[in-house]
């Protein structure tokens, strides 16, 4: 079963106690946006096989939303942060780097 | 080319009296040309019944189908062979419906048997929600010609005397009947077409990874692979699980994520059930296969996923489920688990379409509905590579209906297990 860290309550959480949200990061196409930016914004989806940045909700712990990095291969787990980042911050992006020199910068 | 023979029952009894020498290949295994028409990436179950519609429909012979592991040795092998074609959608209905009924004449038309045992799929009401929402369906099936019927608590009991109708949780309150739906040999679905292609003189091509898709000025021109570099005028990408990857080869982005959907099958134990039960509400279905062992489903995981394997609390909530609808396989054993990689868009309907790169094409996003749809999604993408036009039956499926807000919704239609 897969484990994560909540960055807010410490809780190593199972995953039956979480809820997945699918990929971090996305930037919110605003009104002035074209029709192409907000099918991006709403459809399009990397969905890598390998290093996933994502979203997660602690919805039977805490009840906040955080952010994880893991391998979709392997369920390896790079590290948990904040929800309230526009990108990984530079310590998840050096663990990756170092578990995994190729997929660094992705 | 060498012709092979037929299977038949006069075939059967001359090789019983000559010690079983006379077998055949049932395909070849050639190394890849330098060039060819067509390149399928990916010899599943929807891979190859496009190559086969392409050479029978279309008379586009010079095909390649080139597969990373062995032949339908993905989803196409990890299923729960349902077949059923019960949507809401008119779209969904219409190439499930073909499908379906190309599954009916698949062992005559292939010289294979791929064991289509129309033995009826009931799909469970066991919420008033679920109810309606069957009756709906069952109204839109009247209107396009699909032949379903919501029947009675006592009927489901008169199909399925192990049900227990009055299940403290979750009673049976109707249930969508399709008599015409059921199940076949996956495997054999996957060999009957590779066989029917080899016959044509196609290619099938395992263990030959696809690594590069080779464009100029925004045109494709060929792939890199394992087994060397092969050019193409039009390339089909057909690889389910992997399209995210495969599209990125050609620099393209797709409204889909992978995520793992689980099956289990028990310890075979004597017939007790001949039909298809689905029970959407608990996430599980189950079937027996004709060695004995009921084989269950569940719902999909929650997260992406490339590992094949799947969560076990997802495993347990589908036994636990139905332990309750059907008390006698409380004591059974579980002897085999698997997860399959399935595609999932957002409005859990497939895509089959043109890209933005020029010939190339992509049939994708089946998600948890991909076996019953194999010889419908064929016949559909082999006209779309042909003629570089969607028909009838492909194109509502096609990458520009996230933009236009044109969603063929089978997400809500459906419930979660597909």
């Amino acid at each position: 079963m897969l484990m994560l860290t909540c960055p807010y309550c410490g809780i190593a959480a199972d995953e039956t106690e979480l809820h997945g949200g699918g990929e971090a990061h996305i930037t919110r196409a605003g009104v002035e946006a074209s029709d192409a930016e907000f099918e991006e914004y709403l459809f399009t989806r990397a969905n890598p096989k390998g290093v996933h940045f994502e979203k997660w909700h602690h919805s039977r712990g805490c009840g906040r939303w955080f952010h994880a990095a893991r391998c979709t291969v392997t369920m390896e787990v790079f590290g948990t942060y904040s929800a309230q980042t526009l990108q990984p911050p530079d310590e998840i992006l050096a663990e990756i780097e170092r578990r995994r020199p190729a997929a660094s910068g992705k | 080319m060498k012709r092979r023979g037929r299977y038949s029952a006069f075939a059967l009894v001359r090789e019983a009296m000559r010690g079983h020498t006379g077998w055949q290949k049932a395909w070849e295994s050639p190394l890849p040309s330098r060039k060819y028409d067509v390149v399928i990436i990916g010899a599943g179950g929807h891979g190859l019944a496009t190559a086969y519609f392409l050479g029978k429909n279309h008379q586009v012979r010079n095909v390649a189908v080139l597969e990373k592991g062995w032949l339908g040795g993905g989803n196409t092998g990890r299923n729960t062979t349902i077949i059923r074609s019960n949507y809401l959608q008119d779209a969904s209905a219409a190439i499930y419906e073909k499908a379906r009924q190309l599954y009916e004449s698949m062992s005559q038309d292939l010289n294979y048997n791929v064991m289509f045992s129309p033995r009826g799929v009931m799909m469970l009401a066991q919420t008033h929600h679920e109810a309606r929402g069957y009756q709906r369906i069952n109204n839109a099936n009247i209107v396009q010609g699909v032949s379903t019927e919501y029947i009675s608590p006592d009927q489901v009991r008169k199909l399925c005397p192990i049900i227990s109708i009055d299940g403290p949780r979750y009673p049976v309150l109707g249930a969508l009947w399709q008599s015409r739906g059921g199940t076949a040999r996956h495997d054999a679905v996957a060999w009957a077409y590779a066989r029917a292609c080899s016959q044509m003189g196609m290619h099938i091509v395992e263990q030959c990874e696809v690594n590069a898709i080779r464009t100029r000025n925004g045109r494709v021109v060929g792939v890199d692979t394992g087994k060397g570099s092969i050019d193409c005028d039009k390339l089909a990408i057909v690889v389910a699980g992997h399209s995210g990857v495969a599209a990125e080869m050609a620099g393209f982005r797709l409204p889909i994520e992978s995520v793992a959907l689980q099956a289990l099958v028990s310890e075979p134990i004597k017939p007790c059930l001949d039909i298809v039960v689905m029970a959407n509400t608990v996430h599980g279905y189950i079937s027996q296969s004709d060695k004995g062992e009921l084989v269950i489903g569940g719902g999909a995981d929650q997260y992406n996923n490339y590992s094949q394997r799947g969560s076990f609390h997802n495993v347990e909530e589908t036994v636990r489920a139905l332990v309750e609808t059907f008390p006698i396989i409380s004591r059974l054993q579980m002897l085999r688990q698997w997860g399959g990689i399935v595609d999932m868009t957002g409005d859990r309907s497939p895509i089959i379409s043109k890209t933005p790169v020029e010939h190339v094409y992509i049939n994708c996003g089946w998600g948890t509905g991909g076996f019953k749809s194999i010889p419908g999604s064929g016949w559909a993408m082999a006209e779309l590579v042909a003629s570089d036009q969607p028909g009838i039956l492909a194109a509502p499926f096609g990458l520009e209906r996230f933009g236009e807000g044109r969603f063929i919704d089978e997400s809500v239609a459906a419930g979660v297990a597909h």
